[in-house]
């Protein structure tokens, strides 16, 4: 397996989360390179790399890049992503705790493509430990006079998942409650108070700073043709060494959970994987066999690549009660605008409830492939169609444990 | 019972509002500030918000209910934040809150504190406590109460 240290390069470093450190291994240098390109040139540097969005969609940046209008007489605005609240994941946090200056140098870069003169760090509220680490490397920023055209801001989040959704993102920071949007028809900027606005991932934005440095050739030449670069992969779960390792795309996942990960928790046998957060569908062991760690193989077998933050489950993983905790969790976070999400999630949690108290019947399960079908694609936010897989793959891929416990 | 915002606070607005196309995105640094200075948010906070953010009161308030970390009643007791989400139930998050039942705390359920790889976890004053076991949760205790 071919090392690959492209975002996570100061990681192991330590201070590197001052701006002193991160300077000797040569934070901000790519700005000098930004200087010799026009901000078109930036974005068009972006695409060539086909550089994908790190927090789930996987959409292409620099087509979202685009869509930024270069001459307005609004402000334009970038949001970054710290929501970070997908079970499973925990790599935006290594990133603005580890190496937080990556995070700025990537919001200067992303700035000037897009012309932009203010950014938003939205930081989910249970981070202020870390948080508090990305403002002090703010403080340095500035102070340093790296900030004289550009301001970053910290906008704290106060715990809702949904709030990671672009659209709420916005509608959050706007001082509403995080309800997603209706999307547009067509292809549009996110808009913050009217004005034209980028949202992208705090990895996505991270990874900005070697591509412009080094050039997209240099990052296409990790990962595979239709998913190029790195990501931070993780595992958590029954895992000998759960955490968070970059690797290419097009990785073998069984031989990055045994490398990194270093197998199976005490010698068991691997039962599934949740490969990218809980939103993705659920895999079997045999399924992971030949799989490798990149969009078009994730969705070739109606799963997700997701966050990359990969859930291992033992032999031993009662699968019902598995599902139940997911129920849980979305039943708990349905924003509660759309009424296919906010009554699906809940009846699907109480017939769950149902099921592992031993009380469940075979129409029960039935049931729980009709609300699936409920909620798939007639809400707002694709909150529920994730649902949605993940109820079915649980389902029809474990069916016999389910069926066990119903009468 | 009024409320009014600390000095220290009232100049954070003030420096908040210019980083900001209108002053109605303060909505959220507000009640987090009102909730650290009272222990929670009142109504009269509500109310004062309501005023720097030019909302409604009543927007306000649907927002403050909105956020789960947000707290509407004066907290008595120290509050435990316990995640429960897969990976912590993988790791072992129901034997922390069994053993947390017969302490002097307020135990709070929560969704997935984004430590995963170190389960399981319980944030306590925005502090993460991670790789939990009873043990460590009783030292932990120790100190704090």
């Amino acid at each position: 397996m071919r090392e690959c240290k492209i975002v996570s390069r100061k990681f192991e470093i330590p201070n590197s989360h001052t701006l002193e450190v991160a300077k000797v291994h040569g934070a901000y240098e790519a700005l000098d390179k930004m200087k010799e390109y026009s901000p078109l040139d930036v974005i068009k540097i972006i695409k060539e790399s086909n550089l994908r969005g790190k927090g789930g969609g996987g959409a292409p940046a620099g087509e979202k890049w685009e869509l930024m209008p270069q001459e307005s007489d609004k402000p334009s605005f970038l949001a970054v992503n710290c929501d970070e609240s997908e079970p499973g994941t925990f790599k935006d946090r290594q990133i603005i705790s580890k190496d937080p200056h990556l995070l700025i140098e990537g919001i200067l870069l992303t700035c000037y493509a897009i012309k932009a003169k203010h950014a938003y760090v939205y930081v989910r509220g249970e981070y202020k430990q870390y948080q508090d680490i990305l403002q002090n490397a703010i403080d340095e920023a500035y102070a340093a006079g790296l900030l004289n055209e550009c301001d970053v801001t910290i906008h704290r989040g106060a715990g809702a998942y949904i709030c990671g959704e672009k659209s709420a993102l916005l509608e959050s920071m706007e001082g509403k409650r995080g309800h997603p949007r209706l999307k547009p028809k067509q292809k549009e900027p996110e808009w913050f108070f009217g004005n034209p606005t980028l949202v992208n991932n705090v990895e996505t934005i991270s990874t900005v700073p070697f591509i412009i440095q080094n050039g997209a050739a240099a990052y296409r030449e990790f990962g595979t043709e239709k998913s190029p670069g790195t990501m931070l992969f993780a595992m958590s779960g029954h895992v000998n060494n759960p955490g968070v390792y970059e690797a290419e795309f097009g990785t073998s996942m069984m031989e990055y959970i045994n490398h990194h990960g270093g197998g199976v928790k005490n010698g068991k046998k691997l039962k599934a994987v949740i490969p990218g957060g809980i939103s993705c569908g659920v895999l079997t062991a045999e399924e992971c066999e030949n799989l490798t760690l990149d969009y078009e193989a994730l969705r070739g077998i109606r799963s997700s690549l997701g966050t990359g933050g990969m859930i291992i489950m033992d032999e031993e993983t009662d699968m019902v009660e598995a599902l139940k905790n997911i129920l849980e969790f979305y039943h708990e976070e349905s924003c509660g605008q759309c009424t296919p999400c906010r009554e699906g999630t809940g009846w699907s949690d109480k017939i769950l409830a149902k099921i592992l108290d031993k009380r469940g019947t075979k129409e029960d399960v039935d049931k729980l492939f009709d609300l699936a079908d409920v909620m798939n694609g007639k809400t707002i936010c694709v909150f529920a169609p994730s649902v949605s897989t993940v109820l079915v793959s649980f389902l029809t891929k474990f069916r016999d444990e389910f069926e066990a416990v119903v009468s | 019972m009024s409320f009014a915002f600390s000095d220290e606070n009232l100049t954070k607005i003030q420096e908040l509002k210019k980083r900001y196309p209108s002053p109605q995105a303060l909505c959220l640094p507000c009640l987090w500030m009102a909730q650290y200075q009272d222990g929670f948010i009142s109504l009269d906070a509500i109310d004062e918000i309501g005023v720097h953010t030019t909302l409604p009161p009543m927007e306000v308030y649907r927002v403050a209910t909105f956020y789960a970390m947000l707290r509407l009643e004066a907290p008595t007791k120290l509050q435990v934040d316990v995640c429960k989400t897969l990976s912590c139930k993988l790791c072992g998050s129901d034997e922390i809150l069994k053993h947390l039942q017969n302490k002097d705390v307020k135990i709070n359920h929560v969704e997935c504190l984004g430590s995963c790889s170190t389960a399981p976890v319980m944030q306590i004053n925005d502090v993460n406590y991670e790789n939990l076991t009873s043990e460590k949760v009783d030292a932990i205790l120790k100190e704090l109460l």
